[in-house]
């Protein structure tokens, strides 16, 4: 059977009322905010941390969005059932959730690089980060990747990053570290758009 | 998502029938104004006061059948500064997780009856008006409990795992 999938409605401006409670005040209710630490001391792999801002059309920072990642352990390897190649890091959700600081528009998520993941068509991806954001004036959540410059070969060879076409605009995404922190600015419109994802 | 006072406790119920694959062990999360309308947001500036026994968050995993139930008030509608006189009608934002990270979905539940998701140009930005009928919740009565609450169904689809999102079709497939 076939059914209609539900529309997309905006975020809007008080997500973090649902989605981060404690962040907005609301404390009590939940321990902690869900998506908030990723790693343990018993996490295999390199930490690193990824932070930025987004920012519109205009070149202002939008500072009520909300960010949630998904990435693969350190050896490449879901925290998934839907994960076929053998367990997952079990000290590694692979999943977080930051709303952009209500007055910076700072997020930040404390993570690890991330190892390759099968293409299903064949070949192997580059090491990434799956972004998806949400914010007021945004009606369908938004698709990126991050991915690390350092990976120069594999990112060559990704299967996905040969599809895109306009080479210059790879630079958006594909994002150098410095002393394990990346920062990863997003340009949701404009001449420095950020390659989203229609996925 | 309790609430002592004030307003009409509703219940939200996702029955398995109309699926053919639920979604078991899923995470919802929901967030709502208060019974005047009114967000706990520092954000927020509408007139209607906090009302201190209501948070306005809930959150809960849906059971090996796919169902849910949030026990909470009926939201208040409010006004807010769009066009000359823009109202947003009584509505619930729902955050579900599918199987992947591509299902992901934020959207928000509406109330049958209420006159105001026709006029709201949040509502409008769904070109399909099918497509609307589906984020408004059905009075069952059936779920009623007496004297204290009534009950509406809102059933949510995701996206097919491998479904293809089309720019001219945003509100899905």
């Amino acid at each position: 059977m076939t059914l209609k999938e539900s529309p997309s409605q905006t975020a809007g401006p008080y997500v973090h009322i649902g989605l981060t409670p404690n962040y907005s005040g609301i404390g009590g209710v939940y321990p902690a905010d869900l998506g908030k630490q990723m790693v343990s001391p018993a996490t295999k792999g390199t930490r690193i941390a990824v932070e930025g801002r987004i920012f519109d059309g205009g070149g202002t920072v939008v500072k009520d969005a909300l960010i949630e990642i998904w990435q693969a352990d350190a050896d490449g390897r879901c925290n998934s059932p839907g994960e076929t190649r053998g367990a997952a890091d079990p000290h590694f959700s692979g999943w977080g959730r930051c709303a952009c600081d209500t007055e910076t528009g700072l997020f930040r998520f404390e993570t690890i690089k991330p190892g390759g993941v099968p293409y299903p068509g064949g070949g192997m991806q580059a090491p990434h980060i799956s972004f998806w954001i949400v914010a007021r004036g945004i009606n369908l959540g938004l698709n990126t990747r991050l991915y690390f410059a350092e990976d120069e070969g594999l990112l060559a060879a990704d299967p996905i990053l040969k599809r895109i076409e306009h080479r210059d605009r790879l630079s958006t995404i594909v994002i150098p570290g410095r002393n394990g922190v990346y920062t990863f600015d997003i340009w949701l419109q404009g001449p420095n758009e950020t390659i989203f994802f229609d996925i | 998502m309790l609430a002592t006072e004030p307003g009409i406790r509703v219940r939200y119920i996702l029955p398995t029938s109309p699926l053919s694959c639920v979604r078991r062990n899923g995470l919802i999360e929901v967030w709502q104004a208060n019974a005047g309308g009114r967000y706990r947001h520092k954000k927020e500036g509408y007139l209607a006061p906090l009302d201190p026994n209501f948070g306005g968050c809930g959150r809960c995993i849906t059971d090996e059948e796919g169902r849910y139930i949030f026990r909470t008030i009926h939201p208040g509608p409010y006004p807010w500064p769009n066009g000359v006189n823009d109202w947003r009608p009584a509505h619930i934002h729902f955050s579900v997780f599918g199987q992947g990270f591509a299902q992901r979905l934020i959207t928000q539940m509406y109330f049958e009856g209420d006159s105001l998701i026709w006029r709201c140009p949040i509502v409008g930005s769904i070109s399909d008006k099918d497509a609307v009928r589906s984020l408004i919740a059905q009075y069952d009565h059936d779920n009623t409990v007496p004297m204290d609450a009534r009950a509406y169904r809102f059933d949510i689809v995701l996206r097919g795992r491998r479904s293809t999102m089309f720019e001219n079709k945003l509100e899905g497939n």
